[in-house]
Parts: structure tokens; C-alpha cells; sequence
């Protein structure tokens, strides 16, 4: 019986408490930069793109939503000659991003992109491209990996050593 | 030119029964959303008051579907039957002195028979409604609002006993010394509890529900026939909260402000009460609700008669 009592009591007293909600499209939550919304492309420093075309993703993916295809351009880089993200499939994993090896594919903390229109949400590589490197601003895949690209050849990548002769017997 | 005055006070009274039950499900959604640390419906108008007429428009363009195995017209009447006798008991309220639109010398009794009545719009919904919930929920309905109906009459004879009257004006009149709730402060007690089972409201709401019942007795009731069921649980809220005024708080009686506004203030903060207890209480289990009003309530109703009685007998 006191309980009861109690518990009205208390929860009158909630009267003067502040309230919880955010008043959402005047007051914008903050949002951690790994919160995994929209998804983007990204470029390494020096421009250039940084997806390799790999599948990678693709493969990734649990509800399929990325197509993509191949390409090599005249310096030996691949890139995806098409870049397809289906939005309206996404269900925002961050797998796509987990699988990739050069950082391309990214997860921002945008969630404000709904549309009246499904086929809206199919975004194209012009759509998903950026011209900054998203959250990882001094990693440049083809700067560190052994591949060889016009202006750079083997041996030429950091931490690389020059290649061996093995022919010689020089050490 | 007294039938004039008449039409005027019937057209008052049923509109604003009507229209404060209205607005009471906004003010209940607010009251609710204020106590559990939330804003609740503050976007349409000001401070969201025109989220009333945007349910309402929205009701009304409800497709109104009657169940091919419903009883058809049972179905259709046991909603207006419900509201009907919800809004029947407003007529012996006396808002101020005069303002009354029948000033019944069993005011009283007309009151308690109506409630009782009210009962039947919930069975007959449930029983037409051909469904498993919606008829496990007229059951309990039924029996609930029998076990409390026995002990709201007697709550309420120890107000008559003090009065000397069923007549709901001369119970006010004869608080103008000292409110009821004073010396019949078991009575008011009891009186609120027996008022919460009979409008089913949110501790004793077991005939809907949610959690077990779907929604119990209108399970099937869509659009507007929903619409009077939800409104006549309003109505029936400010119908016990304006009794409660009447019978243990002075009615219209109190300094420097007009009868009326003293009766609509004191009944806003019974409502209010309601709500709070709403926001405050869980449901209890249905053999607790039973036990509760014969093994409790209705010993202690029969106590305070048997004692209001004795003191009443040996002052006079
Ligand atoms: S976030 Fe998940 S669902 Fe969305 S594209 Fe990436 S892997 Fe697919
Ligand atoms: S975004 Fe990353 S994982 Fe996907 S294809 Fe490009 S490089 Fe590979």
C-alpha cells in the first residue's frame, strides 16, 4: 500500500526532470565519427581513387547491394569502372568497409538521405566518390603496396627494399 | 424563456463533456510523456493541441470495417450504448448552482444506475465481436465492474448518510461546513479506487489489456466505433472525477472565484490524478482484482457506513 503511495509520489516528482528527448530535426543528435551511416568512396592524398576493384566488398556484403566492375587504367591501377550501391538493400553493416583492403569504401555518420523515390537510393560511383581521404587521411594503397604503377617501380614502395638480383652472388 | 435557458445549459453541458473528453487525450498523452521525461504530441498547433483534430480527421478516413462473423447489429450499437450511458450521469452533475440539467432528488442513484449500465456497451462490443479476446475481455469487464459496482454504492452512503439526500445539489450544500473528504475520507478512498475499475483505467484496465488481450473487448472495432469506445473512456474519466468534486470536494463550492471555474478546476486536478496514476501503477493480476474488492474493499465500505452511521445516530 505505502509503495504504492511511494511510487505515484515519485513519479510526480518527475514533473521537474529534465526531459530526455532530442528534438530531432531542430536539434541533431552527435554522432561518433565511426557511426556507421551513408557510405562513401574515398581518394588517397594525392587524388587519386582509392578502390582497387577487388570485390572485395561485393563478397562482403550480406544482402549483395554493391556491384561493381573492374578496370585497369594506362599507369597499371585498377579501379571499378562502375561503382553501384544499392541503398534502399544496405542495412548498414560496416562489413563492406571491414572487408576492404585500401580504406576505400567508408561508413560516415550522415544518416540524411531518405527519398520519396526507391530508385533514389541506387547510388552511382559519381554519387559515393569524395575528393578527400574520409577518416584516414595519410594511407595511399599504391604508395605501400609492391605493385608496380607508372612512376613507381618494384622496390620503389615504402618500406620496400630494392629488389634482388638472383642471378648474383654479391649479398 | 426557461426552456431557452434549459436548451442552453443541455447544449453546454453535453458539448463541453464532449469536448473536454476530446482535448483529454492530448492532455493525457502530454501529462504521460511529462512524467516519463518525454515531450509527447508538441508539433501540430500550439504545444500540439491540434493533434486532437488530426486523430479525430484521421478516425473519421479510418476504413470502418464490421467483421463478416460479427453480430452486425449489436456491433454497431454496443459502441453508442457505451457512450451514451458515459454521458447520461452529466445530467445530474451540477456544475454551479442552477446549472444542473435535471436536478433529480435521486441524483445519486441515477448516477450509479447509469454507470452500471455502461457495462452493458463493453459486453455486448465483446460478445458481437465473435472473438476470443474481445470476449475474454467483456468477462472481465462484466465481473470486474460487478464486484466494484457493489462497494461504489456503498462508498458512497456515507455522503448520503451526512447530506441526508440523493439529491446531488443538496449534497454539495451540505458541505458548505467541512468537504466530505474529511469526515468520509474512507468513503473518498474507496469511491476513487471503485472509479478507476469502472472506467477501466490504467491499473484496472484488465478487460483491455494490451499485453495479453491484444485489446481486448474492441479488438475488432475499427474507425469511428473505436473512436466512441476511446472517447467514452474519457468521458467516463471526467465523468468519476467530477463526481468525485461533487461528493467529497465541495462541488462548486469555494472563495473568490465563480462556481463554475472552482468546479472545473477541482475536477482538472482529478483528472490529472488519474493520469499520474496511469503513469505511476502496473496492472494488477485478475485474481488480485477480484480478491482486492471482496476480501478489502467491500469490508472496509460496509465498516464506514456502519460507523458514519453510529456517530451520525449519536450526535443527533
Ligand atoms: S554496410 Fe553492409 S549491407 Fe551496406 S553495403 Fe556495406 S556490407 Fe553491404
Ligand atoms: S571498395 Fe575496397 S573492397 Fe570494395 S572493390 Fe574497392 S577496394 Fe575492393
Amino acid at each position: 500500500m505505502l509503495s504504492i503511495l511511494k511510487g505515484i509520489w515519485i513519479i510526480l516528482l518527475h514533473t521537474f526532470r529534465k526531459r530526455e528527448t532530442i528534438a530531432y530535426p531542430e536539434e541533431k543528435p552527435y554522432l561518433p565519427p565511426r557511426y556507421r551511416g551513408r557510405i562513401i568512396l574515398s581518394r588517397d592524398p594525392d587524388g587519386g581513387e582509392r578502390c582497387v576493384a577487388c570485390y572485395l566488398c561485393a563478397a562482403a556484403c550480406p544482402v549483395d547491394c554493391i556491384a561493381l566492375q573492374a578496370a585497369e587504367d594506362e599507369h597499371g591501377r585498377r579501379y571499378p569502372e562502375f561503382f553501384r550501391i544499392n541503398f534502399s538493400r544496405c542495412i548498414l553493416c560496416g562489413f563492406c568497409e571491414e572487408a576492404c583492403p585500401t580504406y576505400a569504401i567508408q561508413l560516415t555518420p550522415d544518416y540524411e538521405y531518405a527519398e520519396y523515390n526507391r530508385q533514389s537510393l541506387v547510388y552511382e560511383k559519381e554519387d559515393l566518390l569524395i575528393s578527400g581521404p574520409g577518416k584516414y587521411p595519410d594511407y595511399n594503397f599504391y604508395k605501400i603496396a609492391g605493385m608496380t604503377i607508372s612512376g613507381k617501380g618494384k622496390g620503389e614502395a615504402e618500406n620496400e627494399d630494392p629488389p634482388v638480383d638472383i642471378r648474383s652472388l654479391m649479398p | 424563456m426557461i426552456i431557452f435557458r434549459h436548451l442552453v445549459i443541455v447544449i453546454g453541458v453535453f458539448g463541453a463533456a464532449l469536448s473536454v473528453s476530446a482535448g483529454l487525450v492530448w492532455l493525457e498523452r502530454r501529462l504521460l510523456a511529462l512524467w516519463q521525461d518525454r515531450y509527447g504530441p508538441n508539433r501540430v498547433g500550439h504545444f500540439g493541441l491540434l493533434q486532437v483534430v488530426a486523430d479525430g480527421i484521421k478516425m473519421f478516413f479510418k476504413e470502418d470495417w464490421i467483421p463478416p462473423f460479427a453480430d452486425r447489429p449489436v456491433f454497431v450499437i454496443a459502441p453508442m450504448l457505451l457512450l451514451v450511458t458515459v454521458l447520461m450521469p452529466f445530467a445530474v452533475i451540477g456544475f454551479a448552482p442552477e446549472i444542473v440539467v435535471a436536478d433529480l432528488n435521486i441524483g445519486l442513484l441515477f448516477f450509479l444506475a447509469m454507470s452500471a449500465l455502461s457495462v452493458y456497451g463493453i459486453v455486448l462490443g465483446g460478445w458481437a465481436s465473435n472473438n476470443k479476446y474481445a470476449l475474454l475481455g467483456a468477462v472481465r469487464a462484466a465481473a470486474q465492474m460487478l464486484s466494484y459496482e457493489v462497494f461504489m454504492g456503498l462508498s458512497l452512503m456515507g455522503v448520503v448518510i451526512l447530506a441526508g439526500s440523493f439529491n446531488l445539489s443538496e449534497i454539495v450544500d451540505a458541505q458548505k461546513g467541512m468537504w466530505n473528504c474529511i469526515p468520509q475520507f474512507l468513503g473518498l478512498v474507496l469511491f476513487t479506487i471503485a472509479g478507476f475499475a469502472e472506467t477501466h483505467r490504467m491499473p484496472f484496465d484488465l478487460p483491455e489489456a494490451e499485453a495479453e488481450l491484444v485489446a481486448g473487448y474492441h479488438t475488432e472495432y475499427s474507425g469511428m466505433k473505436f473512436g466512441l469506445f476511446f472517447v467514452g473512456e474519457y468521458l467516463g474519466v471526467t465523468m468519476i472525477s467530477a463526481m468525485i468534486v461533487t461528493l467529497f470536494f465541495g462541488g462548486w463550492l469555494g472563495p473568490f472565484l465563480p462556481p463554475v471555474a472552482w468546479f472545473a478546476l477541482k475536477t482538472f486536478i482529478f483528472i490529472c490524478g488519474f493520469i499520474l496514476v496511469r503513469a505511476a501503477l502496473p496492472r494488477p493480476r485478475y485474481d488480485q482484482l477480484m480478491g482486492y474488492a471482496w476480501k478489502v474493499l467491500l469490508p472496509l465500505a460496509l465498516l464506514n457506513i456502519l460507523v458514519t452511521g453510529a456517530i451520525v445516530l449519536a450526535v443527533h
